[in-house]
């Protein structure tokens, strides 16, 4: 079984819904970025203490027509590219301070 | 533009959203530059209750793009406090600022508080003509020293050049100090009417000749070629499309909570202290009324060669007395750049103002020839030939 898997929304981050999408900006790097509806679900629920697995479960598969482990594949990939973006961390910890980074955490 | 942004904006305008909003926290200053608009008195700026409030309800509206201004934004004590909230709420945040007022303990808070970028005032890279526009003795090493600590931070940096009579030759000079700080140029030759409709800072405005030397420059414009084509006339989409963002997807609050559809355009829309911020930006009559102009609209300016690729603005139209006409100065840009005079223009050589020939009034028993305004003799308006 594979570790649970935390992620939180960065703080160097400028962020707004915009009708069903999110607009993302990286303060880094001032690129834009938007996220669809399946993204702005998960985005909007990665508080840092809720694991992928379960916002997966919790938010996507309750909305929309997908299994599990579709919808989990797609989420692990959604994250890690956000991640190497800067706009998301993710952690096999709980994030309490999006600031300070639990071991493990990137 | 990028295509992203270009959708992002269209799909705010057909939901309506405010996506970018220019909040002045003050109109006071440290400096006192020759060229601004403003009135630098407190007539009783919002708190920082209120303007935190007011950034709930800006982020509760949709506003992505926030741009703190002034006045000098860091005369306010609590700006740091505000900044902080405003943050909080995750807008994407740009400040103006002449930073003379940017220590490094504020350097380092602006970096760690992620603002987007942080836009300068830069006049001349020569202090006697920076100071003097000013009017702060050694503001310009102030401004150049605050730079200097942002970017060492990393923070991105944008020069504002406003172009003026006053330092008309410098702006070469600034792009070079621009490259040495690594800083970004811009460059506006604009100088607008203050807000309260006094023109005579417009006498400041650079001259045609100038204004052409400056839409030749490859290193400004970019293509010159291109961006000097000669215009070709408005087609079915250009005459129903929008004039600008103001009032659209983007609008103005003032320091005292009054929403205007821009800083350059002084409509007065609503008061935030009296009415929610989204209950003005949905059904304020006055934007409402601004949201309906097309160019098709515009008596001269639909039937003006220049019409679809002008920069004309709005608010300076408004401030020459209607929404729906031409702005002279944007007429005057359009001749610089392509040398086609426009419509409006045109109309002026046709008829030029009527002259008025002196006569004598009597004022409290003092009889004063009947001059222009503030005693003085008004010059004719120039028409290109």
């Amino acid at each position: 079984m594979s570790p649970k898997r935390y992620v939180a929304r960065s703080r160097a981050i400028a962020a707004r819904a915009l009708g069903d999408e999110t607009m993302v900006m990286s303060a880094a790097s001032s690129t834009l970025f938007t996220l669809d509806q399946v993204a702005t679900l998960i985005w909007e629920a990665a508080d840092g203490v809720t694991p992928l697995d379960q916002i997966v479960t919790d938010k996507v598969c309750k909305q929309y027509d997908v299994t599990p482990d579709v919808a989990l594949r797609d989420a692990n990939a959604l994250v890690e590219q956000l991640a190497e973006q800067g706009l998301l961390l993710l952690s096999d910890q709980p994030i309490t301070e999006p600031g300070k980074l639990a071991a493990g955490a990137r | 533009m990028s295509h992203l942004v270009t959708e992002m904006t269209a799909k705010a305008l057909d939901l309506s959203i405010p996506l970018s909003v220019q909040l002045d926290l003050t109109y006071r200053c440290n400096e006192r530059c020759v060229h601004c608009y403003l009135d630098h008195h407190d007539h009783g700026e919002m708190t920082t209750a209120e303007i935190k409030d007011l950034l709930d309800q800006m982020a509760e509206a949709g506003v992505f793009y926030l741009t703190i201004s002034g006045g000098e934004i860091m005369m306010r004590r609590d700006f740091f406090a505000i900044l902080e909230h405003a943050r909080a709420r995750t807008f994407c945040i740009k400040l103006k600022t002449n930073g003379i007022l940017i220590g490094e303990k504020e350097a380092n808070r602006l970096k760690s508080l992620g603002v987007e970028s942080i836009q300068v005032s830069i006049y001349s890279h020569r202090p006697e003509v920076h100071d003097a526009i000013t009017k702060l003795p050694g503001s310009l090493k102030q401004s150049i020293e605050a730079i200097r600590r942002l970017r060492g931070r990393g923070l991105r940096v944008i020069v504002a050049n406003v172009l003026m009579t006053k330092n008309a030759v410098d702006y070469a000079g600034v792009q070079e100090l621009c490259k040495e700080l690594d800083a970004h140029f811009t460059m506006d030759p604009t100088i607008t009417p203050m807000m309260d409709g006094d023109r005579s800072i417009l006498d400041l405005n650079v001259d045609e000749g100038t204004l052409r030397e400056v839409f030749r420059n490859g290193a400004l414009v970019g293509n010159v070629e291109e961006f000097c084509a000669p215009p070709q006339g408005p087609d079915d989409e250009a005459l129903d499309s929008l004039p600008c963002s103001a009032g659209h997807t983007a609008c103005y609050v003032s320091p005292y909570g009054d929403v205007y559809p821009c800083v350059q355009f002084p409509l007065p829309c609503g008061n935030v202290r009296r009415t929610k911020f989204a209950d003005i930006w949905r059904h304020s009559p006055q934007l409402n009324e601004v949201r309906s102009i097309t160019l098709r609209d515009m008596p001269s300016c639909s039937k003006c060669a220049h019409g679809a690729t002008c920069s004309r603005c709005p608010g300076l139209a408004f401030m020459e007395g209607d929404m729906r006409g031409p702005s002279y100065q944007d007429c005057e840009k359009s001749y610089a750049r392509t040398g086609i005079p426009s419509e409006n223009l045109k109309a002026r050589k046709a008829s030029p103002e009527p002259y008025h020939s002196l006569r004598l009034v009597q004022i409290q028993g003092v009889q004063v020839p009947s001059l222009g305004l503030n005693g003085k003799m008004s010059e004719p308006s120039p028409v290109p030939a």
